[in-house]
């Protein structure tokens, strides 16, 4: 049985028919990421995976357990689906150790000490040990976004889901974040990523999911995909991302 | 609780709360027009003045906006004639509410004039307009139709605090409502009504002032 | 036999400055209570509580302060059958108004919190009580600050409308003392002038936090 397990789901924001019959499996451990062109669905898509959208049509499986707009059933589903946005949305009001013991507390009724362990044992993994007592506006936009790695860690889940946490970073800042990436998927952390990051998904992803105009392209291992696309559009999109990128080309190519 | 409602009173001295009502009406209607004017002025001053005028209109602003109204009144009324200006009740009200009103508005149409692009300015500038000009033509309107929503707020604010000027015996729908009540001893059910109307008078006021919007700033005008 | 302005009754005056402030913050604490629920009711899912906050907000933002008082005074007399005191009728409209104003404010300062911090406390499992406890109302706690501090000054002004009730606050006292020496041009302007020394430094007081606190590029460090 899958992890996660998407069934035809379908998504309209007015008009504007944002997924169409989008089906996917996520086993554990698998690293998923899913590309394609702005407005191809993929946010949409993942943020259908924690609720924070709802699909007019087909189901949504976690754990073999059907989702429920219920706010119980979303409580408990989001203590083992975490997720990490664009913007961080780091709290401002309470510094680095306040917001990623802030679940684990008021969320799951975690002590306060043991939660400070935790969190110190989550800074570690992201390289943040030092900045316990640091509010946000103090670090750069790479170590905020690892401390919101850290936060979303620190609930424990089963599933991290990653909305284009790149894409807000100067290009410099990547780099640290992305290493991040990478030891997670290596320590066997299921994740579900939408990004732009190539070398990321050719080097750490177990399948790539190439998505279009609302519905799944191409979907399958990156070698294949990057290698030898099987459609024109995954195509001009390869080659409008190397053109940007020339140094992916070497290690995509 | 033995006390028994009795509204029918009130419903027989309706016209008369009417007559309050419409005498309320006339009053704000007349320190909006007036205010307003005085808020323009103010505001032209206070952005492109010389520094004695713009330190003049900030200190009336500031002496206007940190003293309660009811006080501004009782100068107006009481105060004044020592110096030997007698106004009547009506006039006396009248004058308040401009004075007071004019402070308000004047920062609310000064925000308005600042938020015009300074490149319009420029090109007006560069075409040879003299700065009245300028201001008549490209500052004055675009910049009312930008803070038109804070100043209906504003004028809907100074109508229902118009009630204040029964104290001095200005005539108004507080002041019948007053001498009603005390003549026929249904206090609450006077006020309770007397309530009602001024609501009634701030959403009037209100559906009228966005038709004056539509009228003046959206009839197939270009900007 | 009208005495002549002095010392004594420039210290009745003084003397009723307490009474002026004791109101205001009174109805500053009794309205910060209404306030905080009427901003929640704005916000929360169910239809009929929005409703029920959106008309309250606008019963108190559409009718006359005086209007408010009568109606809180007569209304008491009516439930009590006693002549009400001035105090708690005063107090209780008085928090009534503030808790209306002070809600609109709250509501304003916990919808300027972006969509995404509701996102984020979302996603780490918290219920909405918690959302609002631990990550919305702190942080909209701080940019409310300086409308607060705007609306304290309102409110210290309108504590002047009670006078017309009777109640002793400043304004009655400057009536009273006008009443015993004939001197209006020299009572009210002082009254003002005192009014000013209590209103003035706070309004520049929410001036100065207002900079301090811009929420479009987040809560800055003084804080």
């Amino acid at each position: 049985m899958s992890l996660l397990a998407l069934n035809n789901i379908s998504k309209r924001f007015g008009v504007h028919q944002a997924l169409t019959e989008v089906s996917l499996a996520v086993e554990p451990g698998e690293v998923v990421a899913i590309i394609g062109r702005s407005g191809s669905g993929k946010s949409t898509l993942l943020r259908c995976i924690n609720g924070l959208e709802w699909p007019e049509s087909g189901t949504i499986e976690f754990d073999g357990k059907p989702f429920e707009p219920s706010p119980r059933r979303l409580k408990a589903l989001r203590r083992e689906i975490g997720i990490v946005f664009q913007s961080y949305n780091l709290f401002p009001h309470l510094c680095v150790e306040r917001n990623i013991t802030l679940g684990p507390t008021a969320a799951k009724g975690m002590t306060l000490a043991a939660a400070r362990e935790l969190a110190r044992k989550v800074l570690r993994m992201v390289d943040l040990e030092d900045k316990t007592a640091a509010y946000p506006q103090q670090l750069s936009g790479g170590q905020q976004q690892r401390v919101a790695i850290a936060r979303a860690l620190a609930m424990e889940p089963r599933l991290v889901l990653f909305d284009e946490i790149t894409a807000a970073l100067d290009p410099e800042l990547i780099g640290e974040v992305v290493r991040v990436l990478d030891k997670l998927a290596r320590d066997g952390m299921t994740m579900v990523l939408v990004t732009h990051e190539m070398g990321f998904a050719r080097r750490s992803a177990d399948t790539i999911v190439f998505m279009h105009q609302g519905r799944i392209w191409e979907k399958g291992r990156p070698a294949k995909l990057f290698g030898a696309p099987a459609t024109a559009e995954l195509d001009s999109f390869i080659d409008a991302i190397l053109f940007v990128d020339p140094s992916a080309r070497r290690r995509v190519g | 609780m033995n006390y028994v409602f009795e509204f029918n009173v009130v419903w027989d001295h309706l016209p008369e709360l009417f007559e309050g009502a419409l005498l309320t009406i006339q009053l704000s209607a007349t320190a909006m027009a007036l205010g307003l004017l005085v808020a323009i002025v103010c505001a032209y001053g206070k952005s492109a003045g010389p520094r004695p005028v713009r330190w003049l209109v900030a200190a009336y602003v500031e002496l206007i906006r940190n003293t309660p109204f009811l006080v501004q009144i009782f100068i107006f009324y009481f105060s004044l004639p020592v110096i030997g200006l007698r106004l009547t009740a009506n006039t006396a009200a009248l004058a308040a509410m401009t004075v007071n009103l004019g402070a308000y508005a004047s920062e609310i149409v000064r925000a308005g004039i600042e938020a015009i692009p300074h490149g319009q300015v420029e090109a007006a500038r560069a075409l040879g307009l003299k700065r009245l000009q300028i201001f008549r033509f490209i500052i004055i309107f675009p910049a009312l139709k930008t803070v038109y929503p804070a100043l209906a707020s504003q004028f809907i604010l100074l109508m229902l605090s118009s009630s204040v000027v029964s104290t001095i015996s200005a005539v108004e729908l507080t002041a019948i409502t007053n001498s009603l009540a005390s003549t026929t001893f249904r206090s609450f059910e006077f006020y309770f009504v007397a309530t009602g109307l001024y609501l009634a008078m701030a959403l009037g006021f209100r559906a009228g002032l966005s038709a004056i919007y539509w009228a003046v700033f959206q009839r197939g005008r270009a900007a | 036999m009208a005495r002549s302005f002095g010392t004594a009754e420039f210290l009745f005056l003084l003397e009723a400055i307490p009474s002026t402030l004791l109101l205001s913050l009174g109805a500053l604490a009794g309205g910060a209570i209404v306030g905080l629920f009427v901003a929640i009711l704005r916000i929360v899912p169910s239809r009929p509580l929005r409703w029920l906050a959106t008309g309250y907000i606008g019963l108190f933002q559409g009718t006359p302060v005086l209007m408010q008082l009568f109606v809180t005074y007569y209304g008491l007399a009516v439930l009590f059958r006693i002549q009400v005191d001035a105090w708690p009728a005063v107090l209780l409209a008085f928090s009534l108004y503030s808790g209306a104003f002070l809600g609109e404010i709250w509501r304003g300062s916990i919808e300027a919190i972006p969509r995404a911090q509701w996102e984020a406390a979302e996603c780490l499992s918290l219920s909405f009580p918690k959302q609002l406890w631990y990550v919305i109302l702190p942080q909209a706690a701080r940019i409310s600050i300086p409308p607060t501090v705007g609306f304290a000054v309102q409110l210290i002004k309108n504590t002047s409308i009670a006078a017309i009730i009777g109640f002793v606050e400043l304004t009655r006292a400057g009536q009273l003392m006008t009443n015993a020496t004939f001197e209006p041009m020299i009572v009210y302007p002082i009254v003002a002038a005192l009014y000013f020394i209590l209103c003035w430094p706070l309004s520049l007081l929410a001036q100065t936090l207002e900079s301090h606190i811009d929420v479009a590029l987040g809560i800055k460090q003084h804080f």
